[in-house]
């Protein structure tokens, strides 16, 4: 006797929605020119291009602004605790592999009380996708220096200038072995749609940063659009060395693909776990007898 | 009368190896020999070096502590002589190693120097000592031969050559007995009757509780290594994707509270083990499993703290942790079982409150259980049974779903399908992903019945309420499912109201304590929050006087009851690492008794 939890059978079939059909009911509380807005309309676009069924995508987040991503997607959603969206969208992703699965997160959540799970994430190949909106500064908590702010950076919490040098969001993913790596801009709606859906499409982790300023507490739309510009059109993104010398470029940030590469996943490789383990007839009964003296 | 009660101690440096393993292997034989065991152990943190109590209690009768004297010591260095050598009753053995050992001047005690030193190096085995003492001890009191070859076989059968060298040390301590000692065994064990014949287990509570999992459809588990809960995951690793299931081992205990709200939320059981400094860093997660309304069971093998402490020493000091840990009020259903065969059956309750209730559920167990290896009678299948997590109907009645339409849905469901719907019992359907219009926010902020953010005063409170509503039906689910034990004299003027583990020690406490003319009453509620006040409080009409055993200094359960019903409570607190001993429990009672007859 093995008592079988429930199980839901999906198949995924494509459907058609328009982009404002994944929205829902609940209205972004986001500041009036906030690069979020972008990014969410870039979002609904790609799952709407790509057919995603909404009850078939699940939109994890942390805490932050990015945290109410989830609440405005039409998909299943989880609103977490701070900075566990990664074990969260692991959990959700290994329990439910058909699924698709989307972590969100701002660069406090991702690289400060989050920082932690990366790597772990990104070395698993768990098959999420992993959208930062990084605005390089904390402003749910109004305007306090994050892991991404510049050096010197004066805010209330660092009034003498930031200390803190920023780390380098891209170059820890390729440290932690993410398979799909990019980085967009929330004034780049275009080019954003399209790293989006192919960092869904991407079968493994897939870590898209995407640079969206804060009008409030740190306005760096002006800053962004001088110091980006696109990959050149000839990287090939599987060269790791030239991917990782374009991302540890902190003069000039590209945006675009750097990286990609074919990996099992995590569920893939616990499937290769299951096949191994399996040795016929399980039942409680023959457990049990493993222990009888 | 039990015709055999034996308590053997094995001590020694966990530097030389094998401590453990040695006590295990003559618990197994006298298991496999037919007798009841029931085994305790105190290891140091180091994986090497320290020093290493086994302790053994063997009878044909069942056995419910570890036993206070010392019928026999097996002292592998001097420390083990010179610590326990007093613990040995008048008429009890001695064996330790006559080429380093010095014992006390004869006493009484019957003393068997075994030349390990040189025995070991006979045979080229330097670290067989332990078996050739096995073997020695095999003939010394005349243990089946056969069932010590075959506990030595699968208990450290892995490698051919190593087995080899083992089964040839067992029979050099068993020669050299007979040789040197005496041909005829002097003693006998194993009682004429031959012992137990029933089909027996012989396992450990973290054993027990995993297959229990197993049992309870959990399907997702994710945890962190650590000191006494460690084998729970070792256990699942291996028969989980067997069955379908998934293992994790996470990056930290913060990762893996949350990797099982993300199983949960997809819809499996599922659940995550750890000790104090693990539910520590789970807490604000266990928060927000109350307040998103996720099913979950953590297991929480408690250890001596506060924070790293003594991790393997034993500890009842994690019940408030259990209970209030967390911001604000964020209740949750606390389970603690009484023994290796209850960590099976309630972490199947567990589990059936958790989805039941879609709470999360906090299972209090302890080292001392978790790691004892015990005989018991195999689990009935037939008494397990799966409460289903209440699921949104996305085709059928919406009456209890708050039907509003609003044309949001996608196909069938064409009405608002509202999560955190306020019920009657507290209890609302959950969706789950994969089913069409059942989309919802698990949402961390107050929210509406849909699940949308919203901060009014009066959506706060309502959702207060229906968050403890739903926990206070499990009180029905504790009378019904009988989570309690209930012993002694019904009527007796002193009673004990105790939980978890104590309930061995106590029992035979009672047992002696009633033959001699002191009835006592005896309740273990395996619920503890929320508290069954009524039962208790019904159990503690009348009586005189009310001694709650736990092992925390400062009586956390004991102080939780005298809140609660406003009475004298006498606290028995144990609180050095070490399990609670039935003479213990007994001077308490005799104690009690006294202060009673003064008092008329």
């Amino acid at each position: 006797m093995l008592i079988e939890p429930q199980t839901i059978p999906l198949h995924f079939e494509k459907v058609s929605l328009k982009p404002t059909e994944y929205k829902s009911d609940v209205k972004p509380i986001w500041c009036p020119g906030c690069g979020d807005f972008g990014v969410l309309s870039s979002f609904y676009k790609a799952i709407s291009e790509m057919g995603i069924p909404p009850e078939q995508l699940v939109v994890a987040s942390g805490i932050g602004c990015s945290g109410r991503f989830p609440a405005f997607c039409k998909a299943y959603g989880f609103h977490g605790v701070h900075g566990r969206v990664l074990p969260l969208a692991t959990g959700i992703k290994m329990a439910r592999p058909e699924l698709v699965v989307c972590a969100v997160g701002g660069d406090g959540d991702a690289f400060s009380i989050g920082m932690g799970h990366f790597p772990h994430a990104a070395r698993r190949n768990v098959d999420i996708t992993y959208i930062v909106m990084d605005n390089e500064i904390y402003g749910l908590t109004k305007g306090q220096p994050s892991p991404t702010s510049p050096l010197g950076l004066e805010k209330k919490s660092m009034p003498y200038g930031n200390v803190d040098r920023p780390i380098n969001p891209l170059m820890l993913a390729f440290a932690g072995g993410a398979t799909w790596i990019g980085r967009g801009f929330s004034s780049k709606p275009k080019e954003m749609t399209e790293l989006i859906k192919q960092a869904i499409s991407h079968k493994g982790f897939s870590f898209l940063q995407i640079y969206s300023p804060c009008v409030t507490f740190y306005d760096t739309y002006d800053h962004f659009k001088e110091v980006t510009k696109p990959l050149p059109a000839d990287h090939d993104t599987s060269d790791k060395m030239k991917a990782m010398q374009y991302a540890m470029d902190d003069s000039t940030l590209y945006l675009g693909l750097y990286y990609q590469e074919d990996r099992p996943t995590y569920d893939d490789a616990y499937s290769g776990v299951r096949q191994k383990a399996t040795k016929g007839e399980y039942s409680l009964e023959n457990l049990m007898s493993r222990y009888k003296r | 009368m039990p015709q055999v009660d034996l308590t053997v101690r094995v001590g020694g440096d966990s530097a030389a190896g094998g401590i453990v393993t040695t006590g295990e292997i003559v618990a197994r034989i006298a298991a496999y020999s037919g007798l009841e065991v029931y085994t305790t152990r105190t290891i140091p943190a180091e994986i090497k070096g320290g020093h290493v109590m086994f302790q053994l209690r063997t009878s044909d009768e069942p056995v419910y502590s570890q036993g206070d004297d010392l019928d026999m010591l097996i002292a592998f260095d001097q420390e083990s002589i010179d610590n326990y050598y007093h613990l040995i009753k008048p008429n009890g053995f001695l064996i330790y190693n006559g080429n380093d050992g010095k014992p006390p001047a004869p006493n009484g005690v019957k003393q068997y120097g075994l030349p390990l030193n040189d025995l070991a190096k006979q045979i080229n085995f330097s670290r067989g000592r332990n078996i050739i003492t096995i073997g020695a001890m095999i003939k010394l009191f005349d243990l089946p031969y056969d069932k010590a070859t075959e506990v030595v076989k699968r208990q450290l059968g892995r490698k051919k050559e190593l087995l080899d060298q083992n089964l040839l040390a067992l029979k050099t301590g068993y020669d050299y007995v007979e040789q040197k000692i005496s041909a005829e065994s002097p003693y006998h064990l194993i009682p004429a009757s031959g012992g137990i014949e029933e089909d027996r287990l012989v396992m450990s509570g973290n054993q027990a509780l995993a297959m229990g999992a197993i049992a309870a459809g959990c399907r997702f588990y994710a945890g962190y290594p650590i000191t006494p809960a460690s084998d729970i995951m070792e256990f699942l690793a291996a028969e989980f994707p067997q069955i379908g299931g998934t293992m994790i081992q996470a990056e930290d205990e913060i990762a893996a509270i949350n990797m099982c709200l993300g199983g949960s939320f997809a819809g499996a059981r599922s659940m995550t083990a750890t000790s104090g400094p693990g539910v520590s860093l789970m807490v604000e997660a266990l928060g927000h499993a109350t307040m998103t309304e996720i099913p979950l069971v953590v297991v929480d093998v408690q250890r001596a703290g506060p924070s790293t402490g003594m991790p393997t020493k034993v500890s009842q000091g994690d019940l408030r942790l259990a209970i209030f840990g967390a911001h604000d009020d964020a209740p949750r259903i606390v389970v603690a079982p009484v023994s290796v065969r209850d960590c099976f059956y309630q972490i199947i309750n567990a589990f059936n409150l958790a989805e039941k209730y879609q709470t999360p559920v906090i299972f209090l167990s302890d080292q001392d259980m978790s790691v004892r290896v015990v005989t018991l009678p195999p689990f009935d299948l037939s008494r397990v049974k799966l409460e289903p997590r209440l699921l949104w109907n996305p085709n059928g009645d919406h009456s209890g779903n708050g039907a509003r339409g609003n044309g949001s849905g996608n196909g069938a469901g064409e009405r608002e399908y509202l999560r955190y719907k306020l019920t009657d019992s507290g209890v609302s359907p959950m969706s789950l992903p994969g089913m069409p219009g059942g989309q919802y926010t698990a949402e961390g902020l107050e929210k509406s019945e849909s699940g949308a953010p919203i901060y009014t005063p009066e959506a706060h409170a309502r959702n207060f309420e229906k968050r403890s509503r739903k926990l206070a039906n499990a009180l029905n689910d504790y009378l019904a499912w009988q989570m309690y034990e209930m012993f002694g004299s019904p009527d007796a003027p002193v009673a004990i109201v105790g939980w978890g583990s104590t309930i061995g020690p106590v029992r035979e406490a009672v047992m002696r304590a009633e033959k001699e003319g002191m009835p006592v009453a005896v309740l273990y509620p395996k619920l503890l929050n929320p508290l069954p006040v009524e039962h208790i409080g019904e159990f503690l009409k009348n009586r005189q006087k009310v001694i709650v055993p736990e092992l925390n200094y400062t009586g956390q359960f004991g102080r939780m009851l005298q809140a609660q019903f406003g009475r004298e409570i006498i606290p028995l607190t144990k609180y050095g690492g070490v399990p609670l001993a039935a003479r213990e429990m007994y001077e308490k009672i005799k104690q009690t008794y006294e202060e009673l007859k003064v008092k008329a």
